[in-house]
């Protein structure tokens, strides 16, 4: 298979979107869910904080789709050239994730943050051309 | 939102561009790798312009789950993205890069993006149902916004 072929670089892309969405996902909801780090670090200290971060499952799920995402990255990035595999997948991610937020995270995305995420996006695509 | 948490975004923001920058710079150098060699990726580990982007990945994502414990992923996101403006700048006045006009518009694309997500809420108000802090915390709920 030619890993240089069209095909094969957005199959690539489409890899890193859809793990870095589901870790960003997973992580957002875990930290929702641990609770402010300021505070659980002044009550708790440092461990206290790390291991109210690690003993969260969803965090743990996170951390894997991250590090299939990482791998998948420099795996593209040995293939294609990073002015089009990082704007490409970065501002792919931003409207993912929004997306995302939206319907798993049941977050407040108000017209303010669509328009904040196509903005960034379509910024994103034009500064790595 | 305090000093200290506009501090905490723009530490996302710089090490995660500077983090991906060395990592393209080491896999240039490491070259393709193949399917039937997935462990090329694991010994690219151990060069020096990887295991810097890496380390400065590992900054990158303490100061991202701090960020996520207390504003949304939807503010978080964009308002970490002026990364990409300040390498912009840096490549301009630093390394001597022509910078063109569609990058340039690339840069206020992204800046109007991140004045519009900064100028609301950071963080997503929920009922007491949705909120499990873990037992044995008792320190005060964030504020709202």
């Amino acid at each position: 298979m030619n890993l240089s072929s069209g095909p094969a670089i957005a199959a690539m892309i489409g890899a890193i979107v859809l793990t870095a969405t589901a870790g960003d996902v997973f992580i957002a909801s875990a930290m929702r869910s641990v609770g402010d780090l300021d505070h659980i670090k002044a009550a708790r200290g440092f461990e206290g904080a790390v291991w109210a971060v690690v003993s969260e499952s969803r965090f743990l799920a996170g951390f894997t789709c991250m590090a299939l995402s990482f791998f998948s990255l420099l795996f593209s990035l040995s293939h294609a050239d990073v002015s089009l595999i990082a704007p490409a997948a970065g501002s792919l991610t931003f409207v993912s994730n929004a997306v995302a937020a939206k319907w798993v995270l049941h977050e407040n995305v108000d017209r303010r943050r669509w328009l904040a995420a196509v903005f960034v996006c379509g910024g994103v695509a034009l500064l790595k051309r | 939102m305090t000093l200290r948490r506009y501090l905490v975004l723009g530490l996302v923001a710089l090490t995660s561009a500077f983090g991906d920058t060395s990592l393209a710079v080491g896999m240039k150098r490491v070259g393709p790798v193949s399917l039937s060699h997935p462990d090329a990726l694991l010994s690219a580990l151990r060069t020096p312009w990887v295991l810097g982007g890496v380390l400065l990945l590992v900054v990158f994502f303490a100061s991202y789950l701090t960020a996520l414990s207390w504003a949304d992923l939807t503010f978080v996101l964009p308002a970490t993205s002026l990364a990409y403006v300040a390498v912009a700048f840096l490549s301009k006045f630093w390394l001597h890069e022509q910078i063109s006009t569609e990058r340039w518009l690339g840069i206020a694309l992204i800046t109007a993006g991140v004045g519009f997500v900064t100028r609301g809420p950071a963080y997503t108000q929920r009922h007491s149902a949705d909120r499990a802090p873990n037992p044995g915390f008792t320190g005060s709920l964030r504020e709202g916004k």
